[in-house]
């Protein structure tokens, strides 16, 4: 059964809403007057709002959006699909593609500042080596080649011990 | 500590004592964090998923600052006790109905609480009554730091820390304050207020975060912009510019209601009182609605049959998961609502 807004007696009702005072009775309104009633919250997803800036502006990108990332494989196609970066080295692959696309989420900021982690140095090294070696170790398993997958396994543990934190 | 202890107490976001508490529930932050090592989750393996898992609980296990924390991995929690660390706001709803690897440590207090694999990571949140921004600044700091210490994040020079979706980026600070706002709704004035938030660039919710209404009068405000600002910038926009504006706007709308509609005002108050003494059949939404009067009433004066302790209390143990856990098992549609309606009896003919 279909409401008409008992507000305004134009827009469908999509609002249902049980009130208790003065005695239980029924409302019926649509959306735009149980907003203003403060009934509802419409939700403004930032995310999506966001998201949709990036769609919008990817049109002209000439095929640069076919480039995948090394490490996970994610393109910045993909990435416009989803709004996920799938990887911390998509950020450097994409850097100059995502650079508008930030100012504009951000109110035209374009650098981090405040808190840094005291093992920022280190942590962009691991981030652009370790997943690609941990994958390429995968694959070596899963293929049977484990003289290859004995050699990334050290790989992996030298740069795990060249940069581990210091605790 | 186990998931049935937390049930016995209502937490210290809900002790409605800190400071402008009369309108402020809660203040939140949170960080979001990445592993630098790892690939975000959207495109982690279930091994990769399961040792990002495994290397966030060992980080904790070890860290000083969460001793005796409760760790839950949320697979093998069943579907009420996900329900309750939503109402207690220790997890997202979006954590709960996940998947695959993925859990929460939650101090001993419940002021601090760490998601592992729900968007990100790793989020980090600090949580207390009242407005405390400062202070839970400084929990979630500390937390972070210590973690720091521990666990490599990835960062980037230029972006800051980095996050799965890049509307986190750079400080990957989430502050988040709960307003009980039941005058500027009764004057309908709250749209106003929404809006000149918005404009602010920053999200009006319902209590329970994205995609959740306004129920009981509770809006929850929070930033969207993370990057160009430093944290203390963030929150100090909140704490000393706009929440307070939020508050005084609310105290006028109840100043003003208690001046030429104190009958109405009375009327409605009292009114919720004689319907939660009586209801044999209640929603959790209209015992949301129904305490949102009471607890104005019991702030500006009016409203003398409990005190903001039962109410808590009451806010707390009507909310589906709260209410099942005490009842000691599962309770569908009609069921509940009488059992909600007797708890409520209980509880007021003490
Ligand atoms: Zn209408
Ligand atoms: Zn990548």
């Amino acid at each position: 059964m279909h409401y008409v807004c008992q507000n305004c007696n134009q827009a469908r009702a999509t609002v249902h809403i049980t009130e208790t005072m003065p005695e239980k009775h029924e409302r019926h309104l649509c959306d735009e007057c149980a907003e203003k009633e403060g009934v509802i919250v419409k939700q403004h997803h930032p995310t999506n709002t966001i998201l949709q800036e990036f769609i919008k502006h990817k049109t002209g990108l000439g095929g640069a959006d076919e480039k995948a990332c090394p490490d996970c494989g994610l393109t910045f196609r993909e990435f416009q699909q989803s709004g996920q970066f799938g990887c911390p080295n998509d950020y450097e692959v994409f850097r100059s593609l995502l650079e508008p696309l930030i100012e504009r989420a951000h109110e035209n900021a374009t650098h981090h500042v405040g808190k840094v982690p005291h093992t920022a140095d280190e942590s962009l090294k691991r981030q652009s080596g370790l997943t690609r070696l941990r994958r390429a170790l995968q694959e070596a398993i899963e293929d049977e080649n484990y003289e290859l997958a004995a050699r990334v396994r050290d790989e992996i543990r030298a740069m795990q011990s060249a940069d581990a934190p210091e605790s | 500590m186990t998931i049935d202890d937390l049930t016995n107490t209502t937490g210290e976001w809900l002790r409605g004592e800190g400071p402008d508490s009369d309108v402020v529930i809660s203040s939140r932050v949170r960080l979001a964090r990445n592993l630098a090592e790892y690939p975000f989750l959207s495109t982690a393996s279930e091994t990769e998923r399961t040792e990002i898992y495994r290397a966030v609980t060992e980080a904790v296990a070890t860290n000083a600052g969460w001793s005796d924390a409760l760790s839950i991995d949320l697979t093998e929690a069943d579907e009420i006790n996900r329900a309750l660390l939503v109402e207690r706001h220790l997890i997202s709803r979006q954590h709960a109905v996940g998947e695959g690897s993925r859990g929460v440590t939650v101090s001993t207090d419940e002021t601090l609480a760490l998601m592992i694999n729900e968007e990100d990571h790793l989020r980090t949140q600090a949580l207390r009554s009242g407005l405390q921004l400062d202070q839970i600044w400084k929990d979630v700091n500390e937390a972070d730091d210590a973690l720091s210490q521990q666990l490599a994040f990835a960062f980037d020079q230029q972006f800051g820390y980095l996050t799965a979706c890049p509307t986190n980026v750079g400080t990957g600070i989430r502050v988040s304050v709960m307003l009980h706002l039941p005058a500027l709704k009764l004057t309908k004035e709250i749209e106003k207020v929404a809006r000149a938030a918005r404009d602010m660039r920053l999200a009006v919710r319902g209590m329970y975060g994205e995609g959740t209404d306004a129920v009981g009068d509770l809006f929850q405000i929070s930033n969207q912009t993370t990057l160009g600002k430093t944290e203390e910038e963030i929150i100090s926009a909140f704490g000393r510019d706009i929440i307070p504006k939020i508050v005084e706007y609310e105290h006028a709308a109840r100043e003003s209601l208690v001046r030429h509609r104190m009958y109405q005002l009375d009327d409605k108050i009292w009114r919720a009182y004689g319907l939660l003494c009586n209801a044999r059949c209640i929603s959790s939404e209209e015992t949301l609605a129904l305490l949102s009067p009471i607890r104005m009433g019991i702030h500006l004066g009016r409203f003398s049959a409990f005190g903001q302790a039962t109410l808590n209390e009451l806010f707390l143990y009507t909310q589906p998961a709260h209410l099942q856990k005490r009842h000691g098992k599962p309770l569908e549609g009609e069921q509940r609502g009488v059992a909600r309606a007797e708890h409520i009896r209980g509880v007021l003919s003490r």
